[in-house]
């Protein structure tokens, strides 16, 4: 990265707000399809986003390698992308290793190495870490983007990826050939943020392991959220929202088993006084939700789209701040900042509302019905 | 006694034309500092006595009278000043230790007042608290994430005890004996009307004061007066003392001739002895020992109320606090070295310790990185003076904050700083039954819930400012401060930025 950008500082050196567009596409019945509709949505958004970053996350878009973990690594130097490959053997089986496929495009430039890995953990290194296979895979992750300098994983996930860079989001998805890929959900982000730094980590979605979050708005609890998930073992190297949304949710999620409702009820708590509303039973829960994990809660506007392997959840702040749509087609499920980027690619739909506030939408693929990999728990009584 | 080189520090300056020669100053003062001269038939005044505590200058009438500091001086010196030679003098004389009340005159530095907050503008909407929910309830306790769901995947709610409160201020520690029936009704009062908790102080609970009982700390000191079974549940925390910002590392000693009845059978000590708090608890002298006077105190109320532990600021404080975070405590309560007190060595109050500010940064940040903030709740005191400071305060990592010398301004307190005198001519910290009357209950309670209202109306304009509409969501949050006039040392200890940055 030397040299790169020299006069301002980097995303993760510096704090920048950002505004933005999102918008995201799901198929119920898991019907794949490619990345073209989500460009074309984002396309609409244009002025929500200045070319300072634009990314996708699509889902079910590696089946003939779906058992393996997908690593989306930027390098900025060949000395940063070995450093790197040595690690990734030392703790993985490498299956296969390519660079991604792009096109050049005149509005993308700067462009780092883009590689692409399909790895397992080594069994042996597994098993002495006594650590589940997803949380070894997350330590590697964060290890990998705290410690080796000019290496970057954007994407960690199994039979998903992130595919991301400075630039228009439209401009973005042909550069890494979308129309190539099929997946039955995919979500897509244009930036706008207030600083120029313009470092390819920095646009959006954020993920880590199958999460992907895209997001709108600028929170004004960050360093609270930060703290606090620090504690657990997160890095936070890009001082980014984005960044701190995902750490939690995988926190809340995966690491602590609670339902996304459950996780929208922490990071979106509903005011005290609708929890003093509720039947006592609802009211221990909330209450139990709101003040074990408080440091979590997210003020500030935000709408996100949280992506995971099954489904999409979005989510807005509590006062609703930040703009976002949904709408349902057949077996579509449409979210989006504005009902212009549902209507360029879904013109009638059978159902179009404004989520309120707080209030998680969650769509899961019918396969999933009843849940699979932690993502739909029991219901708790929420 | 020889010659007194001691020229009184106060001039009482008294305009004639308007004084009409009612005595009320002569009344009011305790000090009898006024008095009437018979054969000039006009007030005089002995300055010696007097402590400029404006009691007298709030009830004259006429407004006949100030309260000057003296011109007299020595003759200047940048090393030996007037206040030092005058104490030398004192101690010739007197051959004891110095005694001081309230928190330190001096001009150490003051981080509140060098810390900067910050707001929204453009990038995201600040938010007006006239229109929108802004939530300032706190708990406090220990906050384990461990899930436990029952068979059908419900959440197990139950949590260790909580204390639940309003607004993220108390009343910190002042007891019956130190401060007056009145004051501390006034304080008790409050707090149950404010939805918050005062503390009992370590001189036990008055009868009269059971009923306040959930919205009261009792404590347990060195001397463990008035400590015994009912009192312990009388409370909604149990606080244990380990230590004072005012006087770190020193016991206290109220004077016999404050123990009338009514203090004898709340400390549970005979009339008239003195009540000597021991420097050390001595069933407590190391980290192991804490852990088994927490649990004593926790058998004792069935694991129904958190337990506090109190200690002073000081140097290796961050080690102290991360030992108690694991001793079974709920929560730490922090004393900076500013806290005030009713009575300590002037020496001891002046020198020992280190300022809050830097205390709550360098523990806050310590549980965080071993991993434990969320077992413990951090409560700081020692001169939150504003809301502008419970807002610092709770930004750099606390969860509530302690006051009292705020609270005593509110109950009409001057900060004479001779609590130790006994003689307070407010009502406040005295046990003269002619003294105590001058202060209404009523009338002191609601002072202080109008001040904390007042704080918490400021304390929602700000945060509405930063477009945080819960405190929760301030808790810890350090880039809402930035640091103005700061060394990169003390801005590291703070973990805030400079203003610019």
């Amino acid at each position: 990265m030397e040299g790169y950008h020299q006069r301002c500082p980097l995303e993760g050196e510096v704090r920048i707000p950002s505004g933005c567009a999102i918008s995201g596409i799901i198929s119920r019945s898991g019907k794949r399809f490619c990345g073209r509709e989500a460009i074309t949505s984002i396309a609409v958004m244009h002025d929500r986003s200045n070319g300072l970053g634009g990314g996708y996350a699509g889902y079910g878009i590696y089946p003939e390698y779906a058992d393996f973990y997908a690593l989306h690594i930027f390098y900025y130097s060949n000395e940063a992308k070995r450093g790197c490959e040595e690690f990734l053997e030392e703790h993985f089986d490498l299956i296969n290793l390519s660079k991604i496929p792009t096109e050049k495009h005149p509005a993308i430039t700067d462009q780092p190495l883009i590689w692409r890995y399909f790895v397992t953990p080594l069994p042996t290194k597994l098993a002495f870490s006594q650590l589940d296979e997803k949380e070894y895979t997350a330590r590697c992750v964060i290890k990998v983007n705290r410690d080796i300098e000019g290496a970057y994983v954007f994407s960690s996930g199994k039979n998903m990826g992130v595919f991301k860079a400075v630039g228009f989001p439209e401009d973005v998805g042909e550069f890494y050939r979308l129309d190539d890929y099929e997946g039955y959900s995919w979500t897509v982000h244009g930036r706008y943020p207030t600083n120029t730094p313009g470092w390819w980590g920095g646009a959006h979605p954020f993920s880590l392991l199958d999460y992907t979050i895209v997001h709108n708005g600028e929170i004004s609890s960050y360093d609270a959220n930060r703290r606090f998930i620090e504690m657990y073992g997160y890095a936070c190297t890009l001082k980014t929202d984005t960044e701190v949304i995902t750490y939690m949710i995988d926190y809340l999620n995966r690491r602590k088993g609670l339902t996304l409702k459950e996780v929208a009820n922490v990071i979106a708590a509903p005011f005290w006084s609708t929890i003093e509303a509720m039947d006592d039973d609802e009211k221990q829960v909330y209450t139990y939700l709101r003040n074990t994990f408080a440091s979590m809660l997210i003020t500030g506007p935000f709408s996100i789209i949280l992506g995971f392997n099954g489904g999409l959840m979005a989510l807005n702040d509590r006062l609703k701040l930040r703009s976002l749509v949904a709408a349902e087609k057949d077996d579509r499920v449409y979210l989006a900042s504005e009902e212009a980027a549902i209507r360029i690619i879904e013109p009638n739909p059978d159902r179009l509302w404004y989520p309120r506030g707080g209030k998680p939408v969650i769509i899961t693929l019918d396969s999933l019905e009843g849940g699979k990999d932690g993502h739909q728990l029991p219901v708790s009584g929420l | 006694m020889g010659i007194n080189y001691l020229y009184p520090d106060f001039e009482v300056v008294r305009n004639f034309d308007r004084c009409i020669t009612c005595r009320v100053c002569e009344r009011q003062c305790a000090n009898e500092v006024h008095s009437f001269d018979e054969l000039r038939q006009r007030m005089k005044a002995d300055e010696s006595k007097c402590v400029n505590c404006h009691r007298c200058v709030s009830l004259c009438p006429t407004n006949a009278l100030k309260i000057v500091k003296t011109d007299h001086t020595f003759k200047e010196n940048a090393n030996w000043k007037g206040e030092v030679i005058q104490d030398i003098y004192r101690q010739a004389q007197s051959g004891g230790v110095l005694l001081a009340s309230m928190g330190t005159p001096k001009s150490y530095p003051v981080y509140w007042d060098k810390m900067l907050v910050n707001a929204s503008q453009v990038t995201n909407p600040s938010i007006d608290p006239l229109r929108e929910p802004m939530e300032t309830r706190t708990y406090l306790g220990q906050k384990s994430t461990k899930i436990v769901r029952d068979g059908e995947g419900r959440i197990m709610t139950k949590t260790s005890p909580q204390l639940k409160l309003d607004i993220p201020i108390m009343f910190s520690a002042m007891s019956y004996g130190s401060i007056s029936y009145n004051a501390h009704k006034s304080l008790a009062l409050a707090a149950q009307k404010l939805g918050i908790l005062y503390n009992t102080g370590e001189g036990g609970l008055h009868e009269d004061f059971y009923k306040y009982g959930k919205n009261t700390i009792v404590q347990v000191a060195s001397g463990r007066f008035g400590v015994h079974p009912g009192y312990l549940n009388a409370g909604a925390a149990i606080e244990i003392k380990m230590g004072q910002g005012a006087k770190p590392g020193i016991g206290g000693h109220l004077p016999g001739s404050k123990i009338g009845e009514d203090i004898s059978k709340t400390r549970m000590i005979p009339l008239h002895s003195d009540a000597i708090s021991p420097a050390p608890h001595h069933d407590i002298y190391s980290i192991e020992d804490l852990r088994q006077l927490v649990f004593a105190l926790k058998e004792a109320t069935a694991y129904t109320k958190p337990v506090i532990v109190k200690v002073a600021a000081v140097h290796n404080i961050s080690a102290i606090a991360s030992g108690i975070a694991r001793s079974g405590a709920d929560i730490i309560a922090i004393d900076g070295f500013r806290g005030g007190t009713g009575a300590a060595p002037a020496r001891t109050r002046d020198n020992v310790g280190i300022p809050i500010e830097l205390a709550l940064a360098s523990v806050d940040e310590r549980l965080r990185q071993e991993g434990i903030r969320n077992n413990v709740s951090l409560v700081v005191g020692g001169s939150i003076r504003s809301s502008s400071d419970v807002l610092k305060a709770i930004a750099l990592g606390a969860d509530a904050v302690y006051i009292a010398t705020s609270a005593l301004i509110a109950l009409g307190c001057h900060l004479c700083r001779t609590c130790h005198s006994g003689k307070c001519n407010w009502g406040i910290a005295t046990q003269n039954p002619e003294l105590v009357k001058r202060l209404n209950p009523e009338i002191g309670s609601d002072h202080l819930v109008n001040l904390i209202t007042a704080w918490n109306h400021e304390l929602k304009e700000m945060m509405g400012g930063m477009g945080i509409n819960s405190i929760e969501a301030l808790r810890g949050n350090r880039l809402m401060l930035r640091g103005i006039g700061l060394n990169e040392t003390e801005l590291g200890i703070l973990g805030i930025a400079h203003a610019g940055q």
